[in-house]
């Protein structure tokens, strides 16, 4: 294996994994405007009681 | 008709289920093979401008459109095209898209048999080191003559015809979320577990033959990705080239005094002209070295009189090489299952506001990543370690996958288990593929001739039981297989995506088409594929396409100077002067198909008509 092949190796590689795994992570993240989907909560104001 | 609820469960039982569709045989035999036959460096760069240019362009346009049918309640390429361009005609765009899936599942099933077949007898034992391969093979798939491979033994591939015959439409009758994603959901999980299993045990093999020390795993990396291989050439020939002409008869003597005292110059008279000629040299590959550490033996062994020489072929100058952007496109294009009408159906049952950008791109990024950090780190490397280089040149994805590799785990450790590991990926690779090629069939029929399921998975499975029977009885050298898939498999589905491309980009036009793709994208394209979408991706799926008839139909020799065309055989095996019955017999029943496909899309299209007029009918006030 000469260098140019390590580099061709792990550059391929690396490439491919990493673009899957970015994938993956924002797939199972979800969309962010799941989170806008949650109920609107109004801060808690101790004051008015 | 009723209209048709299926719907995934989930986005990433549709991304698994694409990514399924696409990962197969070829990512852990095909691509190996070919990124060693033409030296990793430059091939691996043209695979990834191809994926760039070709394959993620068009993955995305066939999400795009089929998510587009889905408004139209339309999951058939040809419902989805009759209902984006709304003319009487456009659904005809369409017919690749049942045709071509329908007959690759004919044939597909079959190789999926020998996949089960060949990881069921790995785990009886019977794939030790004392068996002749290649008899095995030929036995067992019934390649030395017809209606052999019609038997039902273990050592037969019968009984597994119908096992998975049984197995593919069982999941394709309960639907899409009970059947498809549930079967990729599991298989594709375990498809990747078991291929870092394997991976892991060949990274781990070290070198397994003291006697060859250069027949190592790192060797065997080397031989798989060194971009620069060394080859051993040959002088088969040589010519005169002009470098000057002399301008006068009292230069001549001055020109005489400086030519090269080697032979390799001399003064000629051309026209009446003096003219000054340098000889080259035409070189020609003789053999590639497998490894760096084996050019001393090679240097030891070349003609003393300078007729052979060593040199190192750079990535740069094989990426001038028309036939390694053929092979490495070619790859990319089939790898990803694009313009099969696959991915267009499934995409058809998410909802209308499902993103597919970063949809798209996970399946493609999941196939890339099977094929090139599982497939290419394992196949070649594994071969290389045990039989050395002449065990894996010129090998066929066939002769590699049911020939070499069994060999190869034959002589491994514990070769017995890990055999049974490797057949069951490549099944569970094939299953995934074959179950999303029944879909765009079931689909058209249903909606096509107004029938539910059951109906059209019944009539799916009569007609594809007579093509698998076919392919199965007209077993002597795979022709029945290799024609099929030549004609189907390859040349109508460059058609396919071809079409697919100039509707989106020309037909829709590409600003309602990026809008199109763009609707609940949780991930914008980047800008410039509007560019690439509109004239790069047509123009180079066309020129490849075109080099691929060149080559593979009329018989090229690819010389502009001295062109000639050779007939390929499979021209020569339909109108040669010794044509081939059983491949005419596959053209027939091609053929056949699709005279079939015209009249039922005839027929779907009087029922759209009438359906398309009581939905204007139900919107008007």
């Amino acid at each position: 294996m000469t260098l140019g092949g390590w580099i061709n190796l792990l550059l391929s590689v690396g490439f491919v994994t990493t673009l899957f795994v970015y994938c993956l992570w924002r797939v199972l993240r979800g969309s962010p405007s799941d989170v806008n989907h949650l109920a609107h909560v109004e801060p808690h104001d101790p004051e008015q009681r | 008709m009723p209209a048709n609820k299926d719907v995934w469960s989930s986005k990433l039982g549709v991304i698994l289920a694409v990514a399924g569709s696409a990962v197969g045989l070829g990512n852990f035999l095909r691509f190996p093979g070919l990124a060693a036959q033409y030296g990793g460096g430059a091939f691996m760069i043209a695979y990834f401008v191809s994926l760039l240019l070709i394959g993620i362009p068009i993955c995305w346009v066939e999400w795009a459109l089929g998510r587009q049918g889905a408004r139209h309640n339309y999951h058939s390429s040809p419902g989805i095209f009759h209902s984006l361009m709304k003319s009487r005609w456009s659904k005809f765009l369409g017919i690749c898209g049942f045709i071509v899936p329908v007959m690759i599942y004919m044939y597909y099933v079959y190789i999926e048999a020998w996949c089960l077949g060949y990881a069921v007898n790995a785990l009886a034992g019977n794939l030790g080191p004392d068996i002749d391969f290649v008899t095995f093979f030929t036995s067992f798939t019934g390649a030395a003559t017809d209606g052999s491979a019609v038997r039902f033994g273990l050592h037969d591939v019968g009984i597994f015809v119908l096992i998975v015959y049984a197995l593919n439409f069982f999941f394709i009758y309960r639907g899409i979320a009970k059947g498809i994603e549930l079967a990729c959901k599991i298989a594709m999980p375990a498809l990747i577990t078991m291929a870092l299993i394997i991976l892991v045990r060949v990274l781990t093999l070290g070198t397994p033959d003291a006697a060859k020390p250069e027949q190592s795993i790192i060797n065997g990396l080397g031989f798989m990705w060194n971009p620069a291989k060394p080859v051993v050439e040959r002088i088969t020939g040589q010519t005169w080239q002009t470098i000057a002409t002399i301008e006068s008869l009292e230069l001549q003597s001055a020109y005489a005094a400086r030519l090269a005292i080697d032979g390799t110059e001399r003064i000629i008279d051309v026209n009446g002209t003096p003219t000054v000629q340098r000889r080259t040299n035409q070189w020609t590959k003789v053999e590639t070295i497998a490894s760096p550490q084996l050019v001393p033996a090679y240097q030891a062994r070349l003609a003393t009189d300078g007729t052979e020489r060593i040199t190192y072929r750079s990535a740069l100058v094989n990426l001038t090489n028309p036939l390694l952007w053929l092979a490495a496109a070619g790859q990319v294009f089939f790898s990803l299952s694009v313009g099969i009408g696959v991915i267009i159906t499934y995409a058809s049952y998410m909802k209308r506001d499902d993103d597919v950008v970063l949809s798209g791109l996970t399946a493609s990024s999941a196939n890339g990543f099977c094929e090139v950090a599982l497939g290419g780190l394992i196949t070649v490397p594994a071969a290389f370690v045990f039989l050395g280089s002449a065990g894996v040149v010129g090998q066929s994805i066939f002769g590699l996958g049911f020939n070499v590799l069994p060999e190869v785990f034959a002589l491994m450790p514990a070769g017995r288990l890990f055999s049974t590991i490797f057949f069951s990926l490549l099944f569970l690779a094939a299953v995934t593929s074959s179950l999303s090629m029944l879909q765009p069939g079931i689909a058209f029929l249903e909606e096509g001739l107004a029938i539910g399921r059951k109906r059209s998975v019944a009539i799916l499975a009569i007609i594809t039981g007579v093509g698998t029977w076919f392919i199965w009885h007209y077993s002597a050298n795979l022709k029945a297989l290799d024609t099929i898939d030549f004609w189907v498999g390859t040349v109508m589905l460059f058609v396919q995506a071809t079409l697919m491309i100039i509707v989106f980009s020309w037909g829709i036009g590409l600003k309602k088409g990026w809008a199109m793709l763009h609707e609940g994208a949780e991930m914008r394209a980047p800008g410039v594929y509007r560019f690439i979408l509109r004239y790069i991706t047509p123009v180079f799926l066309l020129g490849i396409f075109m080099l691929f008839l060149l080559q593979n139909v009329f018989g090229w020799n690819y010389s502009l100077a001295n062109p000639t065309f050779t007939p390929t055989g499979y021209m020569q095996d339909l109108i040669g002067d010794h044509p081939d019955p059983v491949a005419r017999l596959s053209v027939f029943f091609i053929a056949g198909m699709i005279l079939l496909t015209i009249t039922l899309t005839l027929i779907a299209g009087r029922n759209w008509a009438k359906r398309d007029a009581g939905d204007h009918l139900n919107k008007t006030p």
